[in-house]
């Protein structure tokens, strides 16, 4: 019975999906469906996540080292039927003059976003365009295409090499926006090879110069599943600013449902 | 002077506390020069004052699906003591259970898409003195409203037990009707008068880019009829009058990617005649034109079947607005708007610029202004009433 149990156990984790594929990428002589198959492994790391509850405050650093802050809550909902993107809704708190602003999205996978922003100090949901995918996101150095949903779907791939990042060891990667309206040529990515999370990536703009890079780090797992990273770096190269995410309280499996995420549900946002 | 410094160091002082305790709101000193000699003496060509509003909120119970939220605002004006006014914005309780949403108390809605004229937002009245031109600052409605949401689209129904008036400046009070209106001799045709019970009802649902609204109203005409008429101390003012009415109306917009395409309007039933009123437009938005900054067109018009009265300033006029964001750490934007009416010529125009100073501060510079209006127009009575406006909002 014990023998039999421990080649149970072996037997699990050999038809393991993602230690399978992990094992059998495609070989770097065909890089496209490599660089694909590690963004896959990435993709499917995640699944199951459900929803999620989180804080995230945004320090902006100015090139003369001057900072200020914004603070935010987060909800999440992942949607797995094919073809849907993630859903979000996020609330201002900080800066004061825009405290309890909101915006909800639902990002689909091949047609634009559909985004709502509600204005608390006349209570209006107002349906927005959400093209502006190049844009910033509320002065800081992220454009409002570095938050959405990281989807598969939404680049084409290219496996360059394999190299040390720090103690790990990542595969090296680059993607190139297929949706409309991006900021960026290409970015380059750094994906660890054992826990498939992304670690830094280099965005290089429509001259095709390297604009930012974002540098993710103390991942943590959660639900023994999840990875997160709590801290995220952005540096503008060209402009000398900076912009760094702090996550906190992450949450998952709050019983949030479609219904939270709704433009109605928008006028109850705090 | 000296009252305002006082008053500015005591609020501020509140709003320190007011952190700690968890509340959130601002206080925001304003001063206003009229460029244009006034048309009664009573009237002044600069003018102080200090807005202040303050926001509880408390939630509780399983998955925090009850709270309470309060809302109180107050101004205090160095001229006109009507502008000198108080509100209770919001005081009221909600509940939520899995698909249905309760709210009693005092609350706000907000009904409608386009930028220029609020045609179908009726549930809250507006409170003119705070903001006569936009008309996007409401007074609290005391209301017992019930939501649900379906997959087939959201429903609202709303009880509506009391009414509010509109608010109105005095005769010291700029911007100001040359003749002034004058609230004690407000009328209801209602016998019931303000305690007439309303009601609303409302649709709305999204397919993909299209956004609509289908509502309902009846009950007290939240704009009044103004009629000429003798104050106690024999001087000629307007006289509100509220009628009962019964309202349609609907409100659409498509979002395809930087342009949208917005529609509202409604049928109204008063007094026995029937009239219309429908505005629309397009917006568009020109991103990351130059420093990461975006520039908004918006393009709207608005048509009145009652033609040239004074209840409805907008009856053949066309809106032109840009909007230009920065996309700065200060949330810098600049806009200006024009307005022109199709028949009199009669132009309207406002620019306002604001950005944020350190954390907790919004500064903002207004202009209001008006050209070539003439007297049978409804906005002749107001277009010596241009101002320039600057204020610094504290937010805590």
């Amino acid at each position: 019975m014990g023998r039999l149990s421990v080649f149970a156990c072996l037997l699990v984790l050999a038809l393991s999906p993602v230690a399978a594929k992990a094992d059998t990428l495609p070989p770097a002589t065909d890089p496209a469906a490599r660089g694909l198959a590690i963004a896959t492994t990435s993709d499917a790391r995640d699944k199951g996540w459900g929803d999620a509850k989180a804080d995230m405050k945004m320090v902006l650093t100015n090139a003369s080292g001057e900072t200020s802050e914004r603070a935010l809550q987060f909800l999440m909902l992942e949607r797995p039927e094919a073809g849907s993107g993630n859903w979000s809704l996020m609330t201002f708190d900080r800066p004061r003059d825009i405290e309890g602003t909101a915006l909800l999205t639902h990002s689909s996978l091949k047609d634009a976003d559909d985004q709502w922003l509600y204005l608390p100090a006349i209570k209006r949901v107002k349906r927005i365009s959400s093209s502006n995918k190049a844009g910033a996101f509320v002065g800081s150095e992220f454009a409002f295409e570095d938050f959405s949903t990281q989807q598969v779907e939404k680049f084409s791939y290219k496996w360059l090499k394999d190299e040390p990042c720090g103690t790990l060891t990542c595969h090296v990667i680059e993607r190139t926006p297929t949706y409309e309206a991006s900021g960026y040529t290409r970015e380059i990515v750094w994906i660890d090879a054992s826990d498939f999370q992304l670690r830094k990536i280099d965005y290089y703009d429509r001259k095709d110069t390297l604009i930012k890079t974002l540098t993710l780090s103390d991942y943590k797992l959660y639900e023994g599943k999840f990875w997160r990273p709590l801290a995220l770096d952005m540096a503008n190269h060209e402009s000398g600013k900076a912009t760094k995410l702090v996550w906190t309280a992450y949450q998952f499996h709050t019983g949030l449902n479609k219904a939270d995420f709704t433009p109605a549900a928008l006028e109850r946002a705090r | 002077m000296k009252h305002l410094s006082v008053l500015a160091v005591l609020l501020l002082g509140t709003a320190a506390q007011a952190d700690e305790l968890g509340l959130r709101g601002s206080i925001t000193p304003e001063i206003r020069y009229f460029p244009q000699s006034a048309s009664n003496s009573r009237q002044d060509s600069t003018d102080i004052s200090v807005a202040g509003e303050v926001t509880g909120k408390y939630f509780f119970g399983e998955n925090n699906s009850q709270s309470i939220v309060v809302t109180p605002f107050a101004r205090w004006d160095q001229r006109d003591h009507r502008r000198s006014h108080y509100d209770l914005r919001e005081a009221r309780y909600g509940i939520i259970m899995g698909d249905w949403e309760l709210r009693a108390g005092i609350d706000k809605v907000f009904w409608g898409v386009t930028e220029a004229v609020h045609l179908v937002d009726i549930v809250n009245q507006v409170d003119a003195i705070e903001d006569p031109v936009k008309q996007e600052v409401r007074l609290g409605q005391p209301m017992l409203r019930l939501r649900t949401t379906q997959d087939f689209g959201t429903f609202d129904v709303f009880v509506l037990p009391y009414f509010r008036e509109r608010t109105y400046p005095s005769a010291d009070g700029r911007p100001g009707t040359d003749i002034p209106v004058d609230t004690h001799l407000t009328s209801y045709e209602s016998r019931r008068g303000e305690n007439h019970v309303d009601g609303a009802a409302r649709y709305s649902n999204s397919f993909g880019d299209v956004d609509f609204g289908l509502s309902y109203f009846q009950g007290t005409g939240r704009d009044p009829v103004l009629q000429p008429a003798l104050s106690s101390s024999g001087d000629l003012v307007l006289a509100p009058l509220y009628p009962q009415i019964k309202q349609g109306s609907f409100d659409a917009q498509a979002t395809k990617g930087a342009w949208l395409y917005k529609a509202e309007g409604y049928w109204r039933d008063e007094l026995d005649t029937q009239y219309e009123a429908i505005t629309g437009g397009i917006e568009y938005t020109f991103y990351g034109i130059a420093d990461g900054s975006d520039l908004g067109l918006v393009v709207e018009y608005a048509l009145d079947s009652r033609g040239l009265v004074a209840r409805a300033p907008y009856e053949d006029d066309g809106f032109v607005a840009l909007r230009w964001t920065a996309n700065d750490e200060a949330s810098t934007t600049l806009l200006g708007g024009a307005v022109v009416d199709a028949k009199t010529g009669a132009t309207g125009f406002r620019l306002k610029g604001e950005r944020r100073m350190s954390d907790d501060y919004l500064v903002s510079l207004e202009a209001y202004g008006f050209a070539g209006v003439p007297p049978r127009d409804p906005v002749y009575n107001i277009a010596d009433d241009g101002y320039v406006q600057f204020r610094v909002a504290r937010f805590f």
